[in-house]
């Protein structure tokens, strides 16, 4: 079973390259990473059933033992997450395809679009089973790095002015990340995290508070929690709907695994318990409000988005195998519905021309599978009872009510209050959108009003190439009506569609699915038995001179001797 | 633990110099200060590998003597990366200069966001109660084709209302479509 750990990074990555020594044949790109995707969907779902029955698979890459090479860890949290994130690249992917297709986007340069893709999803899957810190950065600088490349595609003034923020943000925070790496291997000589386990363990509680406030800072920000989450909105809603899609599931998620991670594994008993809870609460807060005011339907989606890492901070704030267990349920289900509306958005956008509110209107009427499939994962994140984010909610609830601390108390209040809000500022989108009478947006005087800035010849050729650029990509927010009245490829309704039907199917079976995150909950909380299956049932003895850095050991460490 | 004074210092002055440069709006001094960043990271990385001495695995020197190859690993991975992200900025920067009308490369404000600040009401103002009294029942309107003249009007002019502001709104709601125009 263990050989099968590292095929879920290689297979995409060897899709990648393939597709990309072949430029140009579209189809067989499309056909390439059509098997790559499954393959990976499969293989997930194969893993999530062999670690569940058989416990945490441990691949030492190249044979080197695990404190010294590199270890691949697949647990049931692990597991679950590489299912949910390839379920969703795969969803995105059809969607993509079918975007494509009907936009003839022979011309644009795309042939770059589906390797990245590709090495997107190898990135995120080499993340979710890194068993050493230095890995997990690696996994963060491939999915970053491709998500540069995606989020400034086709490279219009909208992408690259939202691509700087995104680019300079994630790489403050890869900065800062390599730098906490270096700080516990200079503390602990070691980046392997289930040694990091016992030896963190030995530090001095202000040295461990300091090592882990640095990750935490680095991780908080890819996560968008609310002092650092003002890049995210920002950046994703210029991006094309499939991008965005992929980027609202997968990229913040993410971030919040490596939380979870740092919070079990490398920092157990930590003190900073108390500063997620406030975290979570003002993540929860903020995000809602700034959803409230928003006037397009994508950047409204942004905000959710930020306000339910929230929860899942939440759930980790309380430390305990039943918060783990409602986080990892409520992380499953949120990439998956968010998704879902993120696509249900490029519907939208395709059918209306805009997803800025005000041009939106009577599409009830124009499309009413899209309305449907807008408000079935709307309904979902507001957590309206029969649906997973109510499941997901109760469960974060029931876990703070047997805390019983006064921040949990406040939490339950905040969680519920942002609950309805999200309900609110959802549906009255959805209700402006699909429900008024139908407004007409025409070319109209008021755009002229707008000051036209001195421009040079260069400036205005770039602009005229833009303006095809637009005409030709149906998500470009201001082409030409007559242009984006196509009609919606069955492909981009049936990716939509797939997806509201595993959102429901979380509902449907979420009985055995939260059993699961229970016992992944419960996996995460006992850090110690990880510790045995990856350096075997005595951990010391493995811990050689080689192990660490010498000098920079803590005296009263004592694990060298 | 023997930390050299000099790489320390070197690393400290580094540090100031790449976050002083990276807090610029110039997209070129963010991405020398990012560079700057980087290198101190790398060299923090290598301070922490502890004692130095005889190279590493070539040599024949014994364990003790050795420098710890690893941060000298996680160097070189480090390097790689930032190699191909400046690569990338710079290529991003180059097109950010050249779409911008002034030759400026500095870092672009969200349009959307200031709109947001400015716009006197949200979406709400275009949905009265009338609007939505106004408004037919789908099914009504399906089975109803030959109504009264009346409605119809008093419908129109309802959408008329609508679609006035609606794109006022739309033309302050949504920067680009201006701005392609223009």
């Amino acid at each position: 079973m263990i050989p099968l750990v590292p095929l879920a990074v290689l297979i995409p990555l060897v899709g990648a390259a393939l597709a990309l020594t072949v430029p140009g044949h579209r189809r067989l790109q499309q056909a390439i990473t059509l098997f790559s995707l499954t393959a990976v969907v499969v293989l997930s779902g194969a893993l999530m059933i062999i670690v569940d029955a058989h416990g945490t698979l441990v691949m030492e890459v190249g044979g080197w033992a695990a404190p010294f090479g590199i270890a691949l860890v697949v647990d049931r949290l692990s597991a679950l997450m590489l299912a949910v994130s390839a379920v969703v690249l795969l969803g995105v992917f059809l969607f993509s395809i079918g975007q494509g297709l009907a936009d003839g986007d022979d011309d644009t340069p795309v042939s770059i679009y589906y390797p990245t893709y590709l090495v997107l999803g190898a990135g995120v899957f080499n993340a979710f089973i890194a068993g050493d810190l230095f890995n997990l950065y690696v996994g963060f600088e491939i999915l970053l790095v491709a998500s540069y490349v995606l989020i400034t595609l086709s490279g219009t003034a909208q992408r690259i002015r939202a691509g700087v923020t995104y680019v300079i943000v994630s790489l403050v925070s890869s900065v800062l990340f390599l730098a906490g790496i270096g700080l516990v291997y200079g503390a602990t000589g070691t980046v392997n995290m289930a040694q990091l386990t016992v030896r963190i363990a030995e530090l001095p509680s202000e040295i461990q508070l300091l090592l882990n406030l640095t990750l935490l800072i680095a991780f908080g920000i890819k996560a968008a929690v609310f002092p650092l989450a003002f890049w995210l909105p920002d950046s994703y809603p210029t991006a094309p709907a499939p991008v965005t899609a992929v980027f609202a599931g997968l990229l913040t998620k993410v971030g919040v695994y490596a939380i979870i991670r740092t919070q079990t594994q490398l920092f157990p008993d930590s003190s900073v318990d108390r500063l997620l809870l406030i975290v979570a609460g003002l993540t929860l807060l903020v995000g809602i409000l700034g959803a409230v005011s928003q006037l397009d339907i994508k950047r409204l989606l942004s905000f959710t988005l930020i306000s339910h890492i929230g929860y899942m901070i939440f759930g980790i704030g309380m430390a305990n195998s039943a918060g783990f267990a409602a986080t990892i349920y409520y992380i499953a289900h949120h990439i998956i519905v968010q998704t879902t509306l993120f696509l249900a958005v490029g519907l939208v956008e395709r059918q209306g021309g805009t997803t800025a509110i005000p041009g939106l209107g009577g599409l009830m009427r124009s499309a009413p599978l899209v309305a449907i499939l807008f408000f079935i994962p709307m309904l979902n994140l507001g957590g309206i009872p029969p649906f997973s984010g109510f499941i997901g909610k109760l469960g974060l609830f029931t876990v703070a009510a047997d805390v019983a601390t006064p921040e949990a108390y406040w939490l339950m209040g905040v969680g519920a209050l942002v609950s309805l809000l999200t309900l609110y500022a959802l549906a009255r989108a959805w209700v402006l959108a699909f429900w008024r009478t139908p407004a007409k947006v025409t070319e109209n005087a008021g755009a002229e009003s707008r000051a036209p800035k001195p421009t040079t010849t260069e400036a205005l050729m770039l602009r005229d190439r833009e303006q095809a650029l637009f005409e030709r990509l149906q998500d470009a927010p201001g082409a030409p009506q007559q242009a984006e009245q196509k009609d919606i490829p069955r492909l981009m309704f049936g990716a939509t569609a797939g997806m509201v039907v595993v959102s429901i199917a979380l509902t449907v079976f979420a009985g055995p699915l939260y059993a699961y995150a229970t016992r992944a909950g419960e996996n995460v909380a006992h850090p110690e038995r990880m510790v045995e299956q990856v350096l075997g049932s005595n951990p010391e003895s493995d811990s050689g001179p080689g192990g660490g850095s010498g000098d920079t050991q803590p005296q009263e460490g004592g694990v060298d001797e | 633990m023997t930390m050299p004074l000099v790489l320390v210092a070197v690393m400290v002055v580094l540090y100031a110099c790449g976050v002083y440069l990276m807090l610029d709006r110039s997209l070129t001094r963010l991405l020398l200060g990012f560079l700057l960043v980087g290198n101190a990271t790398n060299l923090l990385i290598f301070l922490m590998s502890g004692s130095f001495g005889a190279a590493p695995i070539s040599s024949d020197a014994t364990a003790e003597e050795m420098s710890d190859p690893l941060p000298q690993a996680f160097i070189l991975t480090a390097i790689v990366i930032t190699f191909g992200v400046s690569a990338f900025l710079l290529a991003l920067i180059y097109r950010s200069w050249r779409l911008a009308q002034d030759h400026d490369d500095r870092v672009q404000d969200d349009e959307t966001d200031q709109e947001i600040a400015t716009t006197r009401a949200l979406a709400a103002t275009e949905v009265t109660d009338d609007d939505l009294a106004e408004t037919h029942e789908y099914e009504e309107l399906d089975d109803t084709s030959a109504d009264s003249n009346a409605e119809a009007n008093a419908s129109a002019n309802a959408n008329a209302n609508a679609e006035a502001s609606a794109n006022a709104n739309a033309n302050r709601g949504s920067g680009e479509p201006g701005e392609v125009r223009s």
